[in-house]
């Protein structure tokens, strides 16, 4: 059963042919053998996600209404608070930490009856693309156990490319969904800039951070997403609106007579030849479907990357100024009389990472008097250029799409010693975060050059997150029939696993 | 030798500048939904928004924005179509989030002024203090330096944290350069905080108590030589908790400045702290380096965009300016100077107002709350507000005994009945059996009594000397009990004597 999709769990739920105890607890046994080398999850709630699951059986058993993924599980990433279950974002200056509240994304999942397996692993504070950058240690890709699973969500998307869970929440702010989901062969969607609410998501960057879906199919994550998404009066930049129908966009893929926009910029040089031939062949099979293929220009994306690394450290050297040793968290050097302010000096010397410092510092520069109107001014100014790129390439095209990352999976400590290098990676991921609208990332086959997956990046206006699923159902189920079946079928086996 | 007041101003012209605290008294707090109750136990009114906890999200009390419009609205101000929320950015343990809500370039109110009044030597003089702006942010907790010999926090042993006053809003008006007072500086400044508070006061948007911290003075004062074109250079001095002390800080600053500049020595660009016990100011943190704040707009929060009609509706609210209301009243009530200034300052005209508006004299109104009544609340340590009695009963008091019901003295006996609960005036009326005695035959009988016991006396009347009837009066009186109309008497009386 944990092979299927968390659409046919549910249907199965639904039938009763199953209990969500039983379910959960063969997702617990997958976890038991094969998470030792993944390294998904930072803390599996053994005992909560049972009880969660014995009580949507009894809900079912009760003849109670039900939402659609009652009792079906999931692996949520550490980034967003669940009342006590330690959530660490990936740091040790949070070690030990317990939530004494639910973020609003956990809430609405508890409400639905999805049963929370555990925390994932996730590079600090959400600070990068391959999850090498978590106080924890790193997670392993699936699909090559020497490589990386992406970032900053590894941990999520591992865990459902490994078969851990059907389903992971992550957080994308400059392409932390779309980028994992790419180099683990999964679905990952970005929603809409404020259409999930980011109450309790330990806020990294305020203006880009989002949450989102991850799943194994379009329909699957699009289940998700509908769950997750909408109004909450606890989050000022949430949209006051209705959730885009996503679930019926994902159940009638289709293509015919939209027009899909190549993104001039997003292609080529710099981009792994096999990443690029499965991208071209993507877009044929589009246009077999039915789409019209345009090519559209976005010329301030050149600056996308630079914008968003003044940008997002800017955000996160004041987001991060919060974990003092005050309140909660670790805290060290408080002996002998010390000041609070060296004991704040000595627990963010000894609590925070590399990266996660290089980017306060960096941020706290940008902000700097005498420095701001040359940095965050201007970055702020570039994303106003991005969002008018978007908004006249949406004139000509119904969504944009580019591959999500430039190259495959890359090995373990490849990058960790050249930020630059690493950064390049969200080079076509970063643009739709600092125009604060959709993005999904689908699998597109694997690299001939390396046989690793190669995921397609699909990008639609603010609000219009159904378009994604749309278009993303109908690629998927041409390339399903193409190979017989979805990718992650054709993941190879795991030690400890059945397959 | 060091010059005093009179020499300070003669040579040198101070220069100032107020920024004004105001706690607004809101029910709920600034950004989250915690009481905002004043004295209750510590760290119990704080949720994960106010405590900072990682991932809460602040969001603006609606009713502190309208506050705040009115506050700029009867301030003069112009209300800005767009304002933003920045973070001032500094490590602090009581400051939970270590950058403290605030707003920078965009404050909400903006180019205002207030003209307050004082008494000069050549009469009642004018002057109009500039508003720069006025704006919307957060207190910040409290500190309790406990051990070491000052209470503050160097060589204190520990300090406690008291987080219910973080995230209470706050409005600050801070004035432009206030040049020209010259030697009534003090009295100028002192004026325009009274001012300021009965504006507040007036509007209800705060409880405008300086003893407790809700109405907070940081004074700005510099000297510059009569001649000089160039401003001298500025202390500030805060912690200024009374009107009086506004008045002898700025005093007391004048002076010190005066002091070091006439010895040759550069005043230093600091803050100061003021000492209630000394009536002088000791240094603080020095400003030489100025702190860089790092502003930046706050991403969690949206822009403020009042609607032109509603602030035109909170105009229209706006009640009469104080000064003006107290011109009024004194015209219309015809209350000399002095008897004014009283009853301004015993804090009565609202309730004498409300007398008079339910049909009483205003001078006998006045004569009550000002006399019999303020000596009462005197005697039982209460405020002449906390006292039970209203308005309407003095009105009815007044009523009784312009109606005969009642003389003065039994008056007193009344309102001496209703403070002490035993219900409206003529409930007490009834329930004391007070009566006046003006049955003619009773009153004749001690009359003819009182006149046959005192002849010698009766017979000075009687042969024309009038003042020699006040003795017998006294008598018939005290022969009543002081139950008779002392008028009546007298007519009475006149009339046996046939005068």
């Amino acid at each position: 059963m944990i092979y299927k999709n968390a659409t046919e769990m549910a249907a199965a739920l639904a039938a009763k042919e199953i209990s969500s105890v039983e379910l959960t607890q063969s997702h617990l046994n997958r976890i038991g053998a094969v998470d030792g080398d993944v390294k998904a999850f930072l803390h599996v709630d053994t005992e909560g996600a049972l009880a969660q699951a014995a009580a949507v059986d009894a809900d079912r058993a009760a003849g109670k209404a039900l939402s659609p993924l009652a009792g079906v599980p999931l692996a949520l990433k550490d980034v967003l608070a669940q009342k006590g279950v330690p959530t660490t974002a990936g740091s040790k200056i949070l070690q030990g930490w317990k939530p004494p509240y639910d973020s609003t994304v956990v809430s609405k999942l508890k409400n639905a009856g999805v049963v929370i397996l555990g925390k994932t692993n996730m590079d600090e504070f959400a600070m990068g693309s391959s999850t090498e950058n978590s106080g924890y240690g790193p997670t392993f890709n699936p699909w090559d156990l020497t490589r990386t699973p992406g970032g900053s969500s590894g941990g999520s998307a591992a865990a459902v490319s490994a078969f851990e869970a059907p389903l992971a929440i992550g957080s994308d702010t400059g392409g932390s969904i779309r980028q994992p989901a790419a180099l683990t062969g999964i679905v990952g969607v970005r929603p809409t800039y404020g259409a999930v609410s980011r109450y309790g998501l330990i806020a990294y960057s305020s203006s880009l951070d989002q949450a989102g879906p991850f799943g194994r199919t379009v329909l699957d994550t699009a289940m998700l997403h509908e769950i997750i998404a909408g109004y909450d009066p606890h989050d000022a930049t949430s949209i006051n609106a209705s959730v885009p129908s996503v679930v019926a966009a994902a159940k009638n893929g289709d293509v015919k007579g939209m027009k899909i926009g190549v993104i001039k910029q997003l292609q080529g040089e710099g981009y792994q030849k096999g990443v690029q031939t499965r991208f071209t062949e993507s877009l044929d099979l589009l246009a077999s479907l039915g789409a019209e293929i345009v090519e559209v220009d976005c010329p301030s994306f050149e600056f996308a990357l630079a914008a968003y690394y003044l940008i997002a450290p800017s955000e996160c050297s004041s987001n991060l100024a919060r974990f003092d040793a005050m309140r909660y968290g670790l805290r060290t050097g408080d002996e002998g009389g010390a000041s609070a302010e060296a004991v704040m000096a000595s627990t963010r010397d000894a609590g925070f990472g590399r990266e996660v410092k290089r980017r306060i510092i960096l941020g706290t520069y940008a902000l700097s008097s005498g420095y701001y109107d040359a940095y965050y001014g201007s970055a702020q100014k570039i994303r106003t250029l991005i969002i008018q790129d978007y908004a006249k390439a949406f004139t000509q095209a119904d969504v944009l799409v580019s591959p999500t990352a430039p190259t495959t999976a890359y090995k373990i400590g490849e990058k960790v010693d050249d930020p630059m290098a690493m950064y390049l990676g969200d080079v076509a991921t970063i643009p739709v975060n600092l125009a604060g609208i959709c993005g999904m990332s689908l699998p597109a086959g694997l690299a001939e050059e390396d046989n690793l997956p190669v995921g397609f990046q699909i990008m639609a206006p603010a609000m219009q997150d159904q378009r994604l699923y749309q278009a993303g159902a109908a690629l998927e189920a041409a390339l399903s029939s193409k190979w017989g079946g979805t990718l992650i079928t054709k993941a190879p086996a795991l030690a400890g696993g059945a397959r | 030798m060091a010059l005093n007041y009179d020499e300070v101003v003669a040579k040198y012209d101070p220069v100032l500048g107020l920024e004004v605290h105001v706690e607004l008294n809101t029910e709920s707090k600034m950004f989250c939904s915690c009481a905002t109750t004043f004295g209750a136990e510590p760290n119990t009114q704080t949720c994960p928004v106010c405590l900072a906890l990682p991932g809460a999200l602040p969001v603006v009390n609606a009713k502190a924005i309208e506050s705040t419009i009115k506050i700029g609205l009867a301030l003069n101000c112009s209300i800005a179509p767009y304002s933003r929320f920045a973070r001032k950015n500094y490590f602090y343990p009581d400051m939970p989030k270590n950058f403290q809500i605030s707003q920078y370039d965009e404050p909400i109110c903006f180019d205002g002024y207030v003209d307050v009044e004082i008494e000069t030597e050549e009469g009642p003089k004018q002057f109009r203090i500039e508003v720069e702006r006025v704006h919307m942010e957060e207190d910040t907790g409290k500190s309790l330096h406990v051990g070491g010999a000052t209470g503050r926090i160097h060589g204190a042993d520990y300090s406690l944290l008291d987080y219910n006053r973080a995230g209470i809003p706050l409005v600050e008006i801070v004035t432009k350069i206030v040049p020209g007072t010259g030697k009534y500086a003090p009295e100028v400044a002192k004026a325009y905080v009274a001012e300021l508070r009965d504006i507040l006061r007036g509007l209800g948007v705060s409880d405008v108590k300086m003893e407790q911290g809700s109405l907070r003075c940081d004074a700005n004062v510099s000297l510059m030589l009569k001649d000089a074109t160039e401003l001298g250079t500025r202390s500030e001095t805060k912690n200024v908790n009374s009107l009086r002390s506004v008045e002898r800080a700025i005093r007391g600053e004048m002076l010190r400045h005066a002091e070091i500049l006439e010895t040759g020595g550069k005043v230093k660009q600091e803050t100061r702290h003021f000492q209630e016990d000394t009536g002088l100011t000791r240094s603080g943190r020095s400003k030489e380096q100025a702190e860089d704040y790092r502003y930046f707009p706050d991403p969690d929060l949206v822009p403020v965009k009042p609607d032109a009609a509603w602030i035109e509706t909170l105009r229209a609210t706006l009640p009469e300016r104080p000064s003006i209301r107290r011109k009024r009243l004194k015209e219309q009530w015809a209350v000399p100077d002095k008897e004014f200034e009283a009853m301004v300052n015993a804090d009565v005209l609202d309730i004498v107002e409300q007398t008079v508006l339910l049909g009483a004299d205003p001078t006998k109104a006045r004569t009550w709350w000002l006399g019999e009544v303020s000596r009462i609340a005197n005697d039982k340590g209460v405020s002449i507000t906390e006292i039970s009695i209203t308005p309407a009963d003095v009105a009815e008091l007044i009523n009784l005994v312009a109606s005969g019901e009642l003389t003065d003295k039994l008056a007193r006996q009344v309102v001496e009945g209703v403070i002490a609960g035993e219900g409206s005036p003529s409930e007490v009326v009834a329930k004391r059996g007070i009566k006046v005695v003006n049955d003619d035959g009773a009153l004749m009988a001690a009359i003819e009594k009182v006149c046959a016991a005192q002849a010698d006396t009766a017979e000075k009347v009687r042969g024309g000397h009038l003042p020699a009837a006040g003795a017998l009066i006294g008598a018939v009186m005290k022969e009543t009990a002081g139950q008779a109309d002392a008028a009546k008497v007298r007519e009475l009386l006149l009339k046996y004597l046939g005068q």
